[in-house]
């Protein structure tokens, strides 16, 4: 809504309590602009980033749980030798859609809801930077995950492995439509990706509060800018190999065959130059959560913020020239595999410093073992297994050892799983009051904690083990008499990780068990975990418009100093409370801005969004629907073109039952 | 880049901020070409292009590379800082294309290299 | 900065928890009103479009980047069938190229016509360089077609494959920015141009500018390069 309607919040001015009806005078073509503030349409048109981010979660989430189903049934088709419960085919599309979803699904567009709701609450803006486009990334990644699971049903998903190396993603290996979904969808979502980081990226550079300068901004805002350059700098890449993939097996073109004199490796360098950021772009975010949680749990300020920030950054950096050490079997030649080596080697270096930091964030704290606290720990652990694993890795001849066997399997869950996941985890418990205005039940939190902890190594545990064993990847059956003896037995390791993957389940399901039992909890307190940065500014959950008004900053951990003092003498430091956050909102609440200018809804980046599946199943089945989706889309543009980003003046009428009088854009009453 | 002076009551004090631009401190293309100057580059342009033509043409053998792509950079950078106004705009516009430009240079150069691209 | 006190009567509405007596602020809150649009001043003084499209640009460098150099991978590759040494017409590609900057050219007078708010000619300019990007649209498509009527198609090899890929995506773009052109003119025409015309105007001119850069390094790298 462009209008900020202030006495709606303040019934005692409000004379007849409802929302005076704002009502659009003038159309753009036969549509009104939407207005409505309830109901779906409320949520379809929103351009409102907090909206968006909390859709950008519910549909995480459910990719998560559809993703995990797949893990599951590839469990139990390993569970024990000569698994029957999938077909070899099944098992192929199984493991190939449980890495898509969960890499490009879930754990992307799941930092993507944190990056959108708490990015401008972080620097103090009202909204992103351009808030259609955001509408727009969210409803494109949502149709593109849709597109793409819908290639269950519609004969068969992809079955090339989530990095789909030729030959295999050819139509002689792969002859279901099955790839050209996993091409078209990814080249959906990846426009997503691609818009959100431009929005992102401008937010926080041109959005910030007066005062919040960059290094004041909060770590997790800072983490998410650098995922959000490393987005936008790898996806263009991935756009091509798509591109290049799609031509490959709708018009015949032969970029990686091999018969017609073609370079296979030209797909994996193209796959890895994008994925090897990519796994920033999953793990960063995560980082930045763990580094807003520990100190607040810890009651100390984040150790070394310069740092965190910059080894982010050089993360960000050194994360392009590493991509080749996927490919380390690959016959590229010892120069090459040298020269990964070192750099890969090299990158563990500012990935240490973030962990000695957090180590040292929580020495000497007086720590708090809330549920988000534990996640977050949990992590720190957890992912240094995983990052230990991975330096062996850089070893060359180590890796050609382990490549495409479980040991890499355990690797990269420990760092997914272990890092990006039980980051996210940690974000949800510490920002579920901000979001929902309650806290989640921290029992319940616990027990899905511990559960989650105890499965996931159980799970990706034994994968070392059967790994160095010798059990490949993406092998559908194991055998008996090849599984080994005594403590190295694959088949009893096996079975543990199956076992393991139905705990982990069962954690997951604890989850969404404690948002069920919260759902009727108390309202939040303003400032549930004594925290420290600038969203707690906001109420729970935050107004349309974030801030009664726009906050001047004076620190890194704003919303810390304006609670506590420092009475300490000379260099010691004393902090002593001064203000609850309850008061400090209040202060803004006195002093709020009367004017605010908010975005108004728009229909067209959903419409927008909308067209794009459709010329995907075009480019699979008919031209037609290509013409009929460039149609719509064209439209969409226009539309969004001709569309003010705010509803003009003239576009509302003055509230019934208002002043009367003169038209006017803001319904302020000032106190 | 500013330096800020102002933090307060922290154990923060780095104020320096990689992006904040004061308002007054954006050069407002102080140096504001006019119309002719710009049908002077693109005459400059033109020639340049009909030179790597020409270029094209001759036997220069192995030098005939480097001439090419020594002209191409001077085009490419002659376009981006006069028509897209980069040379007198923030910097940080500069930061955000040429970061993109010699990322792309450097992975695909370094991708083809494995493929001894460049030896014969 | 001061230290502040507010009237809990004003506070009232918001919370059944504001003190009964005066509350202290912290040192160092800052009272001071400050009414930041949105859309009137940013962080770093810059527009946000401007920012926007050149970041947009410059992702814009690692997709044509990646398909340059799997055309520089594939462009020896095609056996025995037609390669650029029979195909290369320099002189008319030339003349193509010579087109695509004098659009450059017209492009930036009319980004000056815009901020001196000369609607007249700012459409005017913006019509020829859509003129201009049409032409050099139309010798594509000739030379396509000469391409093809001489026996290289498509698929008909690896050099072929990435020649078409690479020169019809900066085709697209060329063809995006004509619609954009266009768009703009009419949207001039009826005044129907949110914001910041002139910012607009300025925004197409970034994009046209850097198609047209993108093509001299094709120009160079596909067609002058000898293979």
């Amino acid at each position: 809504m462009a209008i900020i309607e202030r006495p709606t919040d303040t019934p005692a001015l409000a004379p007849s309590g409802g929302a005076p009806a704002v009502t659009p005078t003038r159309s753009y073509g036969y549509l009104r602009r939407p207005v409505q503030t309830t109901g779906w349409r409320s949520w379809a048109f929103t351009v409102d980033h907090k909206k968006i981010g909390i859709m950008y979660g519910v549909a995480a989430m459910l990719f998560f749980v559809v993703g995990g189903v797949e893990a599951l049934f590839i469990r139990l088709q390993l569970a024990g030798p000569e698994g029957t419960v999938l077909s070899a085919d099944a098992y192929n599309q199984m493991f190939t859609m449980h890495a898509t979803t969960m890499v490009f699904l879930f754990v992307i567009p799941m930092a993507a809801a944190f990056a959108n709701y708490m990015i401008p609450l972080q620097i103090g803006a009202r909204d992103v930077a351009f808030p259609r486009l955001n509408a727009l990334s969210l409803w494109t990644f949502v149709f593109g995950g849709i597109f793409l699971n819908t290639s269950w049903f519609l004969g068969g998903a992809a079955d090339g492995g989530w990095f789909m190396y030729a030959p295999n993603s050819a139509v002689p290996f792969s002859p279901s439509n099955g790839v050209d979904y996993w091409t078209l969808g990814l080249l959906i979502t990846g426009i997503a990706s691609l818009v959100g980081a431009v929005n992102l990226i401008v937010t926080v550079l041109n959005m910030r509060a007066p005062g919040m300068t960059m290094m004041r901004v909060p770590i997790f805002t800072w983490m998410a800018l650098v995922t959000q350059f490393l987005l936008l700098f790898a996806m263009p890449v991935i756009t091509v190999a798509l591109v290049l993939l799609l031509f490959q097996r709708n018009y015949d073109a032969t970029f990686f065959e091999v018969a017609e004199g073609a370079d296979p490796l030209l797909w994996q360098h193209l796959f890895w130059i994008f994925g090897h950021p990519e796994v920033y772009i999953i793990v960063l975010p995560a980082f930045g959560i763990v580094s807003e949680v520990l100190p607040v749990f810890s009651k100390k300020p984040l150790f070394g913020y310069p740092f965190v920030v910059f080894s982010g950054a050089a993360i960000g950096f050194v994360g392009w020239g590493v991509w080749a050490h996927h490919m380390f079997a690959s016959g590229l030649g010892p120069i090459s595999v040298a020269v990964f080596s070192v750099a890969t080697m090299a990158i563990a270096v500012p990935t240490g410093v973030k962990i000695i930091n957090w180590t040292l964030t929580m020495w000497g704290g007086k720590l708090r073992f809330t549920t988000a606290m534990l996640f977050a720990t949990g992590l720190i652990v957890m992912f240094t297994i995983g990052g230990l694993s991975g330096v062996t890795h850089s070893v060359a001849p180590s890796d050609t050892q382990q490549t495409d066997t479980y040991y890499i399997v355990a690797h990269f869950h420990y760092v997914i799983f272990g890092g990006a996941v039980l980051g996210l985890f940690a974000g949800i418990y510490y920002w579920w009051p901000k979001v929902f205005g309650k806290l989640l039940n921290e029992s319940w939190g616990k027990a899905n904690f511990w559960t989650m902890i105890i499965g996931m190594n159980l799970t990706f545990g034994p994968m070392h083990i059967v790994g160095l064993q010798g059990q490949p990847r993406r092998m559908y059956v194991w055998t008996e008499n090849r599984a080994g003896d005594g403590f190295f037995n694959i088949g009893f390791w096996n079975l543990v990780a199956t076992i393991g993957s139905f705990i982990l389940a069962v954690g997951v399901l604890f989850f969404f068990i404690n948002v069920w039992v919260s759902r009727k909890n108390p309202p939040a307190p303003a400032d549930p975990w004594d925290a420290r940065s600038l969203e707690w500014m906001a109420e729970n959950p935050p107004k349309e418009y974030n801030f009664e008004r726009t906050p001047t900053v004076h620190a890194l951990d704003e919303m810390f100093h304006r609670k506590y003092e420092d009475v300490g003498e000379g260099d010691a430091h004393d902090y002593v409370k001064v203000a609850t956050a309850e008061e400090i909102q209040a202060v803004e609440t006195a002093n709020r801005d009367d004017h605010v200018h908010l975005p108004s809804p728009s229909y067209w980046p959903i419409v927008l969004s909308f067209s794009l599946p459709v010329i995907a199943y075009g480019i699979i089945y008919s031209t037609l629907l290509v013409i009929v989706g460039l149609a719509i889309a064209t439209v969409a543009m226009f539309g969004w073109a001709l569309e003010p980003p705010t509803a003009d003046d003239s576009e509302f009428e003055s509230p019934e039952g208002g002043d009367g009088g003169e038209p006017s854009k803001e319904l302020v009453a000032s106190v | 880049m500013s330096t800020d002076t102002t933090t307060t009551g922290t154990e923060h004090h780095f104020g320096e901020d990689i992006t904040a631009i004061e308002p007054d401190a954006i050069p407002h293309e102080h140096k504001d070409l006019r119309d002719r100057d710009y049908v002077f580059i693109a005459f400059l342009l033109l020639i340049l292009t009909a030179l790597e033509v020409a270029a094209s043409y001759i036997e220069l053998g192995s030098l005939l590379v480097p001439i090419l792509l020594i002209m191409m950079a001077i085009k490419f950078v002659t376009v981006a800082s006069f028509f897209m106004h980069l040379r007198g705009d923030a910097r940080i516009f500069s930061w955000m294309f040429y970061a993109g430009l010699f990322l792309a240079v450097g992975v695909y150069a370094a991708a083809l290299t494995t493929f001894h691209f460049f030896a014969p | 900065m001061s230290d502040a006190t507010i009237n809990p009567a004003d506070a009232a509405p918001v919370g059944s928890d504001a003190p009964a007596e005066h509350m202290a602020i912290p040192a160092g809150y800052d009272d001071g009103q400050d009414h930041i649009g949105l859309e009137h001043h940013t962080s770093t003084g810059l527009s946000n479009t401007k920012l926007a499209m050149w970041l947009f640009l410059g992702s814009e460098c690692l997709l044509f980047g990646g398909l340059i150099s799997t055309y520089m991978l594939y462009r020896n590759r095609r056996a025995d069938t037609l390669g650029p040494d029979q195909l290369w017409d320099i002189p008319f590609t030339s003349a193509t190229s010579f087109i695509l900057l004098m659009s450059s050219l017209t492009m930036v007078l009319g980004v000056q016509a815009a901020k001196r708010r000369d609607d007249r000619n700012t459409r005017l300019w913006l019509t020829v360089t859509a003129l201009l990007g049409g032409l050099f649209l139309a010798g594509q498509i000739y030379e396509f077609t000469v391409f093809y009527r001489e026996g290289l198609g498509f698929t008909t090899n690896l050099f072929a494959s990435s020649f078409y890929t690479l020169v019809g995506f900066h085709g697209a773009h060329v063809s995006v920015g004509i619609i954009m052109l266009m768009a703009t003119v009419g949207m001039l025409l009826r005044n129907r141009v949110h914001g910041n015309k002139a910012e607009t105007v300025e925004m197409i001119g970034l994009y046209w500018h850097f198609v047209d850069i993108v093509w001299i390094v094709i120009f160079t790298l596909v067609y002058l390069i000898p293979a």
